[in-house]
């Protein structure tokens, strides 16, 4: 492994910071996924000790939680796409800026969508 | 521009031959392929996840025991969940790997994280499939009121 020049700067564009955002939430979202397998393993153990943990997922502090990792998958998800289509559209590289934005516009759109329904149901007291 | 500050300079001169460690697998660019094609599967089976258990109905607020046995008695999101268990798993474990390669730097530092990912990933794949396949929705013993109705039916 080549040793990491100290102090560097990096200097990339909006292509770099989609790049680190991708990686940070792709991390994330795994180690959500390990921590989710065993809660719902708990289902196993029996419906009471599923439902005491299932129902902390339901306080208005996991709730915003929620809406976190779910705003990390859908902007995974649609910069995931937009990779592929880098790689694999022949006029991919050439709109790969244009569809950053077409990424956070869609973003945008999807969270105005969930985040009130999902509020709705974290502190609408059911 | 002449040769000599060429010849001092550290970097070598564009499009020189690299000194390529052959692997002879075709293991990268296999899993490079994979996090594509995975990815667009895992963008269909995690957002109709989501829209099941966070939106339809009364969102997260409606999850319980009942809620679960209710969707595993269709053999539709068994095998959905299966699916996304799986996928999702190689597809992160791969991605952690590629972080940990870019990071890491120490050869030990590298086998013992590496280590920990592949233990995690092992553990997390066999007990998931074991719950989805183990599932008893009518547990004896469990107070009727927990259970999905059609136990007592
Ligand atoms: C806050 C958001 C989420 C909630 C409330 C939630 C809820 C649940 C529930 C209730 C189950 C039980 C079975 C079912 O309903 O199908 C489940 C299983 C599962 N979920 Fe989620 N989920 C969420 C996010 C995710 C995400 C983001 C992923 C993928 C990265 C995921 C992957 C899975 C998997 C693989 C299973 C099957 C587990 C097993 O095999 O035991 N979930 N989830
Ligand atoms: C929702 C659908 C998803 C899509 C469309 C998607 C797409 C992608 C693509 C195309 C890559 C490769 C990027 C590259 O080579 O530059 C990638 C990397 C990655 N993904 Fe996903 N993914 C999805 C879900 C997930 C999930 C559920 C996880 C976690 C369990 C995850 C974790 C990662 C990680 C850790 C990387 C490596 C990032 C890096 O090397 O910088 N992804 N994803």
């Amino acid at each position: 492994m080549p040793e990491a020049p100290a102090g560097t700067l990096y200097r990339g564009r909006e292509g770099m910071w989609s790049w680190v955002a991708h990686r940070v939430t792709g991390f994330l979202i795994f180690f959500f996924l390990l921590v989710h397998v065993l809660d719902t393993a708990l289902v196993r153990v029996s419906p009471e000790a599923y439902n005491a943990v299932i129902g902390t997922y339901k306080n208005p502090v996991m709730g915003l939680g929620e809406l976190g990792l779910v705003a990390a998958i859908v902007f995974h998800a649609f910069n995931g796409i937009r990779v592929m289509l880098v790689d694999f559209w022949k006029n991919g590289p050439r709109y790969q800026r244009v569809m950053l934005w077409v990424v956070v516009g869609l973003f945008v759109v999807t969270m105005a969508g969930f985040a009130p329904r999902h509020l709705m149901n974290v502190f609408g007291g059911h | 521009m002449t040769a000599t500050t060429e010849a001092r300079s550290p970097i070598p001169a564009p499009r020189s031959p690299r000194n390529r460690r052959t692997t002879r697998t075709n293991y990268e660019l296999y899993g490079w392929v994979f996090m594509r094609a995975s990815g667009v599967l895992l963008l269909v089976l995690i957002f109709g996840h989501l829209f099941m258990n966070l939106i339809d109905g009364d969102g997260i607020s409606a999850i319980d025991f009942g809620f679960v046995a209710g969707k595993w008695a269709s053999p539709l999101w068994q095998v959905w969940d299966l699916l996304m268990l799986w996928l999702a798993m190689i597809h992160g474990t791969n991605g952690v790997r590629t972080i940990i390669n870019d990071y890491a730097e120490r050869t030990g530092t590298r086998v013992v994280l590496k280590s920990a990912l592949y233990l995690a990933f092992t553990v997390t794949v066999v007990l998931g499939t074991l719950v989805i396949f183990t599932f008893d929705p009518c547990p004896p013993g469990s107070p009727a009121d927990l259970l999905p109705s059609f136990c007592t039916a």
